[in-house]
This record gives structure tokens, sequence and C-alpha cells, in this order.
């Protein structure tokens, strides 16, 4: 890797929170109302951090008229999401449609499907118990990515098995339905209204590819996917952002059991996952991230090739439809 | 066939979906070459876990173990039936299509 003459320190992603707010609102009215040619925006609310700023940013853009935030609860969801999903609409004035989707979800047996795969490795496991999957520690261990399943019965006890390759993409496939379910409704209000619909991936997210295909990966503009998940918290305050959402902790609210995002995709929490990316992506060496974060340089390292390797399994998840030969009518950027 | 080439010729056909391995050398790193990623690793653990009828532990998922034609044949001939591996070194042990068999010192089921 090749040395860059910047110095590295964990202020590098600090930002002039107002002045990039302002640009990212210019480029929302731009791509919305000329590119696009749509009269307002979609934004799915999780009540968590960053769509919570996609939607503060929007209704700055657009005003809170063109605006629609959609809540999307699932059977799986935390009831913390509702709560600080509805606290945001009322902080920005947001108007908003609720639409449980555990019907859809049940129909197309995401559930039954998911506890199926679960079985595979764990025969035992049925109603009233619940379940995560998890990732071994990628930084401090050479363990490869592989899943184990946590599974808790009704009296609490908690065990932990590997997920074989059909159990794993089992889980996998089944759990997605929820989030291509969640962007079916939001291009239903889409259609219906004449608007866009927003994103809201951050840039860790958008680069590391988590998300699903078509599921939340799928949008017509996404805000905020440039921007380090640390610089979307420091837009979070700048907007005025409930100080209890900003405080939320990350989750993927996607599990029964409680999951963290560093249990689930990312090695090590968001905030060192930022300057590590940052980092990579200037090819600065470890030795020189290594003390800023609080890290040896091996911890580094090995986070080094955790982004690169992760960037190269998901680069399918960003790929659109590949043509087998090319309609020159329609160009790739059919939007401009 | 040997095991070695058991091994390579599994990760061609299933791991890089029977492309030209390229210059592909038993001491090659699947992860620097790009042919390893989480789905086939498990795919890996499976094809090892029932063709040669061992039970991978969490702590043998490691690179060491698993990174290189190399690495995968010492490994597997050390999980291997100690009966079996004492008779043989590595790279001794001939596969046929259905059960594990073994050399014998005149060849194939002597």
């Amino acid at each position: 890797m090749n040395t860059t003459t910047t110095a590295f320190s964990a202020d590098v992603l600090n930002i002039d929170a107002a002045a990039v707010s302002a640009v990212i609102e210019t480029e929302i009215r731009d791509i919305v109302l000329q590119r696009l040619n749509r009269k307002g925006v979609i934004v799915a609310i999780s009540g968590g951090i960053d769509s919570s700023v996609v939607a503060a940013l929007c209704i700055k853009a657009l005003g809170s008229t063109r605006v629609l935030g959609l809540i999307l609860p699932e059977a799986d969801s935390s009831p913390d999401s509702l709560y600080f999903a509805n606290l945001l609409a009322q902080s920005l004035g947001l108007r908003t449609h609720l639409e449980d989707i555990a019907g859809i979800l049940t129909a197309a047996g995401c559930y039954q499907r998911r506890d199926e795969a679960i079985r595979k490795v764990i025969p035992e496991y049925k109603d009233g118990y619940k379940c995560k999957i998890v990732l071994p520690d990628q930084v401090n261990g050479s363990a490869y990515p592989i899943f184990s399943v946590v599974v808790e019965s009704p009296t609490g006890e908690r065990t932990k098995t590997r997920l074989t390759l059909d159990s794993y993409l089992g889980v996998v496939a089944a759990t997605s339905f929820k989030q291509r379910t969640r962007k079916m409704m939001e291009y239903y209000y889409a259609d219906l209204l004449n608007y866009a619909v927003a994103g809201t991936p951050n840039r860790l997210e958008y680069d590391q590819g988590f998300f699903v295909k078509n599921g939340d990966g799928a949008a017509d503009l996404k805000p905020i996917a440039h921007l380090y998940k640390t610089q979307v918290y420091q837009l979070a305050e700048s907007l005025g952002i409930p100080e209890e959402i900003q405080k939320r902790p990350p989750t993927t609210d996607t599990y029964p059991l409680d999951q963290s995002q560093e249990e689930f995709y990312f090695p090590l929490p968001y905030d060192k996952m930022d300057l590590c990316l940052y980092a990579r992506n200037r090819e600065i060496q470890p030795e020189e991230v290594a003390p800023v974060i609080g890290l040896t340089p091996e911890q580094v390292a090995r986070a080094y090739h955790v982004i690169d390797s992760t960037r190269r399994a998901t680069r399918y998840l960003h790929r659109p439809a590949v043509l087998c030969e090319d309609v020159p009518e329609v160009p790739h950027d059919a939007g401009t | 066939m040997v095991l070695k080439d058991e091994l390579r010729q599994f990760v061609t056909d299933n791991l890089m979906f029977g492309k030209p391995c390229d210059g592909f050398a038993d001491d090659d790193s699947f992860i620097e070459r790009g042919i390893i990623d989480s789905t086939a690793v498990m795919e890996l653990v499976a094809f090892l876990e029932q063709r040669y009828r061992f039970k991978l532990q969490d702590r043998e998922l490691n690179p060491d173990n698993l990174d290189s034609v190399n690495k995968l044949a010492r490994f597997v001939a050390s999980r291997l039936e100690p009966k079996f591996a004492a008779e043989l070194g590595p790279g001794r042990v001939l596969l046929g299509p259905g059960p594990l068999q073994f050399a014998g010192k005149n060849g194939p089921g002597t």
C-alpha cells in the first residue's frame, strides 16, 4: 500500500454539517423535481438515525407536504422502532402512514421458511423460540465469516450452532422477504402519489453491501450514501433529530432476538469501521491508523481485509441487470 | 484420485464454477485469488465433512487449514482416521467414487 502524506486523526470525518446539509438538500430538489420528474419523496422510517436524517433532509429540501414517511413494522420488529418513528414524525411534522407487513410476510411464508431453515441445524426450534444469526470475531482472530444461529428457548436458555450452507441460505432468503416487502410497499405509495423513493444507506452500508438486493438496496435516490455514519450523526445533531434517536444504538431490527450490526455484519463498532474505511480508501498504513482508533496494527489490517473481501463479495448486489446485447436507445443512466 | 487432486477438482468445479485455473497453484491462497467468500467456505466445509467423514470444529475454520490446496490436503490428512493415516503419508490417499478407499502396499484394493 502507498502511504499518503495526509495526517490521519479521529477528526478526519468532521464536517460542516449545515453546509453539507445544504448541498444535499439542493441535490434532492434537483434529483426529485427535475431529473426524476416526481412530485415528492417516500421515506421508510425505522426510528433509526439514517432514515431519520434522510426524512429531515427531504423535508428541508421539498417541504413537508411533499414527503411521506412510511412506518412498516412486522412480527419481529422491536416496539421501540414504532415509538422512535412516531417521535421523529412528531418532531419533523412528517406525514406518515403505518402499514403492518406481518400479514404479507406470513402469507409469503417468510417466518415459516426461516424457522424451517433453522430446524435443519436445531431440530427443536419451534414457536416460542427466538433467534438471530451472528458472525465470529474477525478482527481479533482469523476465522472465516461463517454464520452461527443463536437460539433462545422460551425458558431463556441460549444455544449457538454453526449454520450449514443450506440452512444459512435458507435463513437469509426467507428473511430478505422483509426488506423486499417493505420496498414493495414504498413503491406502491410512490406510484400512488407520483413520488420517488428515497433509500437510506450511509456510506459504510452502501460500500459494504449491507442491504438486500431489490429490498432496501432499491431506491430512486440515496441522499446519504456518500456520508460515513459518523457524519450522519453530525447531520442529525445539526438537523435537530430528537436526542433519543441520536442515542439509540444501531440495530438491525430484523430477527426476534436483539442483534447489533457488529454481530451480524461489521467487525467493529461503526465509529471505528468508518475510520478504517476512510483510511483504507486512502491506503493509509495500519500502523498509522491503529493508535488513533485504539486497535493494534494487526487488528486494523484484518479490518482492511474484511472491507476488501466484503466489497468483492457484495459487488453483485450493486449490479444492475446485465444485457446480452446493448440497447443503445436506453442509456445506462436513463434518468438524465 | 490422489487427495490433493480431488480437493483441487472440487475447488475448480464448485468454487470456480469450472472456469480454467489460470495457473492456479497448489500453494495459491484462495482468499488472495478471490476464489473464496463466506458461502464458498461453507460449501467447502460441507464437502469436507461429507466426503471425508469428519466434523470440522469452529476453531478449525481458519485459513491456516483451508486456504490453499496444499493446506487443505494437509488438514484433511491430519483428520482422517488414525489407523488409515498411519499407513500413508500426505498425498498417498486414493479415492474412488464411493466410500473412502486407501492404497495398500501393492496398489488399490490390496
